[in-house]
């Protein structure tokens, strides 16, 4: 016979066995290499010989390695492709909202760039901002603008990559915001119509209130995807780009501990970006317990 | 003018709008794909041309002989295939529990997966490839095979919340009438959270097929590697060369089985997206 408590020890017994998984993976492969990572920050691991304590000479290295502020300035100017990104994918996904036909199939064709594999479209761009034969300046030249050789210009490598990532992630800005607008009720609109509201007054009103959650998580995971690009760079420009001036923090981080074997030096960095991140998901966690008591 | 003329004229306007749009947002992947048709002197012809007067699918022919493109696809089917096909069952079993089994520090320990969401693979790459090496794992699939066995946390998320919706009472009756856990998870939830599972199956698999920071990592010979390695490498050998067409060939390759997915479930995959944005 079943009786309550052999039951209930039954289900505790299951319900252990059945998330084993992935705890077990979240201590073999995240945790544990998380700690040693830094552990290893505070060594002069070259993943070889002995790890030896330096205490914060990592740190110390860093902070006058040129290198290093350089590849985070970068990281950080590509972020400007964020509010770009948002503005343009707003706009569209109010032109989406209205009742037009093929809306449907914009919707797929805005998403394509997004589910494209990133080391193919980077490819793609690569040839694209070629200086001679580029897509990208042979369309310049239609009004007579000479272009420069994109990805060879350390004052053009930069802009060329925000846009290469604003054209990759238009089609999910754009849907998350779709998705938003369409879940916020027509009559709010209809009795603004009736008080005389002019659009710019109900989009600043009813529109943008509403979509601000959203644009609030898109602003933070961007970010913090934003700040892990590599992809892109390691493709398209191999070497870090004229004058290191495409390298970020990400792809310095794997050319220092994989190339150059500087595993505790690396580590480091790893360690401050983890804090960036981590500082910036801290950030969406109080504003989203903050707007939850709002109670809006 | 009218307000519902009005209505029209703007409404074709942003139509116009959004076409130019698209077609701003899909010319550089059909310039891929007219390149790859080309014979060369089209390739650099001023102005472009986009319809070529000869279709070479020559090139279609040659990227099979010129590098290990099959056995890049191999790999990465090998790789996206497992990952995604025990690690949907693990996470899945796992999102059953979180949200309908009851047992102590339950939600203490689903607060740590989500926690655990915060690490960013960057700052756990080094220590792994370290592990993997000690083991001898590397420059095999095995590191980019076996952590993802134990589950995703992003689909373990997701499916909690879609369980949390189907009412306790039907698992309880189940559960009174002695069904063995198993079966309460394999013929009660599972069939109900099925939509939500293949939806986060099809993004899981595509991120796999995708990925190139952990395949770089850890596979050097060209065996090993996963298309996205190998195109990648296409695009270093023979740019030099100037054999755009191959290289965009190759590259198609590499886009193709992931675009016919989501042609084929592009209504259930922007769905899914859509809702795990807002909601996130």
């Amino acid at each position: 016979m079943i009786t309550k408590s052999n039951l209930y020890r039954k289900e505790k017994v299951y319900g252990y066995l059945f998330i084993l998984p992935p705890i077990l993976g979240l201590l073999i492969f995240t945790l544990f290499p998380f700690v040693y990572s830094l552990y290893g920050s505070f060594t002069d691991w070259d993943g070889l010989g002995q790890m030896n304590f330096i205490g914060l000479d990592n740190f110390k290295d860093l902070f006058s390695d040129e290198l290093f502020y350089k590849s985070m300035y970068n990281t950080l100017f590509l972020m400007l492709g964020i509010p770009i990104g948002l503005v343009l994918a707003l706009l569209l996904a109010l032109g989406l909202n209205r009742k037009i036909p093929g809306t449907t199939t914009f919707r797929v064709i805005y998403y394509i760039p997004v589910i494209s594999s990133l080391a193919a479209v980077s490819i793609m761009w690569n040839w694209a901002y070629n200086g001679d034969y580029g897509l990208v300046n042979q369309f310049l030249e239609i009004f007579g603008i000479k272009g420069p050789n994109w990805l060879m210009d350390k004052d053009t490598v930069k802009p060329a990559l925000i846009l290469m990532t604003v054209w990759k992630g238009l089609g999910y800005t754009m849907l998350l915001y779709l998705a938003a607008l369409q879940s916020v009720s027509r009559s709010y609109y209809e009795a603004a119509e009736l008080d005389g509201a002019s659009g710019f007054q109900m989009f600043r009103n009813i529109t943008w209130p509403m979509v601000k959650p959203v644009t609030f998580f898109l602003v933070v995971t961007n970010i913090i995807g934003g700040s892990q690009i590599f992809t892109e760079m390691n493709i398209m420009t191999p070497t870090g780009g004229p004058e290191y001036s495409s390298a970020s923090i990400v792809f310095y981080i794997w050319d220092k501990a994989f190339k150059n074997l500087q595993m505790g030096y690396a580590s480091a960095m790893a360690m401050i970006l983890g804090i960036f991140i981590f500082i910036v998901t801290l950030i969406q966690f109080k504003m989203n317990e903050k707007s939850s008591f709002d109670g809006d | 003018m009218s307000h519902s003329q009005k209505t029209k004229v703007t409404n074709i306007i942003i139509f116009i709008v959004l076409a130019i749009g698209a077609i701003v947002m899909i010319a550089p992947l059909l310039w891929m794909l007219s390149t790859s048709v080309k014979e060369k002197q089209d390739v650099f012809a001023l102005p472009p041309v986009w319809i070529p007067e000869v279709f070479q699918f020559g090139k279609y022919k040659e990227i099979w002989e010129a590098g290990p493109l099959l056995s890049g696809i191999k790999n990465s089917v090998i790789v996206a295939v497992s990952v995604t096909v025990v690690g949907t069952f693990t996470s899945s079993v796992a999102a059953f529990a979180f949200a309908k089994l009851r047992f102590p520090h339950k939600n203490k320990l689903f607060l740590a997966l989500i926690a655990s969401m915060m690490i960013p693979y960057p700052t756990v790459m080094i220590p792994q490839f370290m592990m993997f090496s000690k083991l001898g794992w590397v420059d095999t699939l095995l590191p980019l095979i076996v952590p993802g066995l134990f589950g995703n946390v992003v689909m373990i998320f997701f499916l909690r919340q879609y369980l949390l919706s189907v009412p306790d009472a039907i698992i309880e009756a189940a559960k009174i009438d002695g069904s063995s856990y198993f079966r309460l998870y394999s013929s009660i939830t599972f069939p109900l959270i099925k939509p939500a599972v293949a939806a986060q199956l099809i993004l899981w698999f595509m991120g796999i097929w995708n990925d190139y920071l952990a395949p770089i990592i850890y596979l050097n010979s060209p065996e090993t590697q996963t298309l996205q390695l190998v195109i990648a490498n296409f695009n270093a050998t023979y740019a030099i060369q100037t054999d755009y067409p191959l290289i965009m060939a190759a590259s198609i390759i590499a886009l193709l089985p992931v675009l016919i997915i989501f042609l084929i479930f592009q209504k259930q995959i922007i769905e899914s997206v859509a809702i795990s944005g807002v909601k996130g």
